[in-house]
């Protein structure tokens, strides 16, 4: 019970404290509309208009993994500036579980990108927002956030030993919007990289929004998503005992 | 005299502060790694979307990702001095404003060019699209101008510094802005008219032009048009950056504004 309150209370005031960000707003929304005009046109230089929905859905996605990413390696870190970090670490519940709901308000934050991608592709482009399945569309979108967020939680738990957690949020975000595949197929890649897509959510939670979307069953990807949310969640319970048993070791769970 | 003294090692000091404190673990990651990533990604769709060629994609988002050296760092070795409240001591020094701030664009503007010569060649090396030794030389002045011109826009980013606080966010909405309008990933008689004619207004945008055609094999002389259109623009944007420095300036001092964080 007092889990599921903190868990409440992390989500409610992580939220309040990311509307106020104004680098979370942009990113969140300003930059998946600026990927999904380029892939528009893109697109449409390439005689596929076809396509345009499922490039705006991919945009959309990316902005989702870029909150949950920034925001991933962004809480530590601000936490660290603001001197809380150590009290969280403090605190008689698992640091996992005070970590989960900021990093799944990062990930819900990041739903406003596929909404403004959707809207913006639809006002300016004309993209037609027929949804092949639309109640597995309902159940896909939910999955595929959550189980990025998982995922955040994995990364966050790294970023506790990692002092500049900022610049590898950076560097973590193109490579697995190229191996999710988000924007175009992952059949065009290397063949070595499969395995790779294969570990990612954002991998089945596109591929379970796509088909839900454009055609296609989606109970697979959604399943998959899912699972592996799953397991990076149970992961990131025991990395984050680790990384803060070393964290507290070497006395650099403060240092900025 | 003083003057030089104050362009050069003030510019290079300054300069080594900002990376002395963000260090090459910041560094690597987000000058030396995400560049290549930017030009696979959109490599990638290209391919997917049917349109331009690896070639096409890795010039145009080598030379489009230098903005971020060029808009960030310009604007941090500004902004980042009213963080740590120096800014104060600065600017009561008798130091001429404009050695001052432009010694600081030099050194941002190698980078620059550092930035988008690296990604080209390893963008290339990955992707199959290398350059020889010739087209390197013709190109090597295509990608200063286009990292002088994006520096002038930084210069702008950085006098928005002194009265705004979230100068990132800003420096993020230019690079994205770039990234749609400078011609990197969708040619410009792709865009519609008034995008096409704001991108004219934009810097890199004449250097892609300029860098796509010296690969194809054209003379620099060939593009001495495009070259001359991208200083030009990269001039007008530094003098109002000096311009909007002087002004911002002034209106902290009378406002008491200067260190406010």
């Amino acid at each position: 019970m007092t889990g599921l309150r903190v868990v409440r209370a992390g989500f409610v005031m992580n939220l309040k404290m990311l509307a106020t960000s104004s680098f979370f707003l942009v990113t969140s929304t300003l930059q998946p509309v600026i990927f999904a005009t380029i892939a528009f046109y893109m697109f449409r230089a390439g005689g596929q208009g076809g396509t345009l929905l499922y490039a705006a859905l991919g945009a959309g996605m990316m902005g989702v993994w870029s909150t949950t990413l920034y925001g991933s390696g962004g809480m530590i870190q601000w936490q660290r500036w603001q001197g809380t970090l150590e009290l969280s670490a403090g605190s008689p519940h698992p640091l996992a579980l005070v970590y989960l709901p900021f990093t799944l308000a990062n990930a819900l934050t990041g739903a406003y990108a596929l909404v403004a991608t959707l809207l913006w592709g639809r006002l300016l482009f004309g993209v037609p927002l027929h949804l092949v399945h639309p109640f597995q569309f309902a159940v896909a979108v939910p999955v595929a956030i959550l189980s990025l967020g998982l995922m955040g939680l994995l990364l966050a738990s790294t970023f506790i030993l990692y002092r500049y957690a900022n610049a590898l949020s950076n560097l973590l975000e193109y490579p697995v919007w190229i191996a999710s595949g988000l924007v175009f197929s992952t059949s065009i890649l290397p063949v070595w990289t499969r395995p790779i897509s294969w570990l990612l959510p954002p991998y089945w939670g596109i591929l379970a929004i796509r088909h839900a979307a454009l055609g296609g069953s989606a109970w697979g990807p959604i399943v998959a998503a899912l699972a592996l949310g799953a397991a990076y969640g149970l992961l990131s319970t025991v990395t984050f005992g680790i990384f803060e048993r070393l964290a507290r070791d070497q006395a650099t769970l403060s240092l900025t | 005299m003083k003057g030089l003294r104050v362009f050069f090692v003030g510019g290079l000091i300054s300069y080594r502060a900002l990376f002395g404190f963000l260090s090459l673990w910041i560094f690597v990651p987000a000058l030396i790694l995400t560049p290549i990533f930017q030009i696979l990604l959109f490599a990638y769709i290209g391919r997917a979307a049917g349109v331009g060629s690896d070639e096409f994609y890795v010039i145009g988002n080598a030379i489009q990702y230098s903005s971020v050296p060029c808009l960030f760092a310009m604007t941090q070795t500004i902004a980042d001095e009213r963080f740590w409240q120096t800014l104060g001591p600065i600017l009561i020094s008798p130091a001429g404003r404009l050695p001052l701030f432009l010694g600081r664009a030099l050194p941002v503007i190698v980078n620059g060019l550092f930035v988008a010569a690296f990604s080209l060649f390893v963008g290339g090396l990955l992707l199959g699209t290398t350059l020889d030794g010739a087209t390197w030389a013709r190109l090597a002045p295509v990608l200063l101008v286009g990292a002088f011109s994006c520096t002038g826009l930084g210069l702008v980013n950085a006098a928005i510094g002194l009265r705004v606080r979230e100068t990132a966010v800003l420096s993020n909405v230019f690079v994205g802005l770039l990234l749609i309008f400078c011609g990197a990933n969708v040619a410009l008689s792709t865009l519609p008219g008034w995008m096409a004619v704001i991108s004219r207004g934009l810097p890199l945008t004449h250097t892609i032009e300029a860098a796509r055609a010296v690969a194809a094999g054209a003379s620099l002389a060939s593009v001495r048009g495009l070259l001359g259109r991208e200083a030009v623009v990269g001039l007008a944007y530094a003098a109002l950056g000096v311009a909007m420095l002087r002004f911002f300036e002034q209106q902290s001092r009378r406002h008491a504004t200067l260190e406010r964080v």
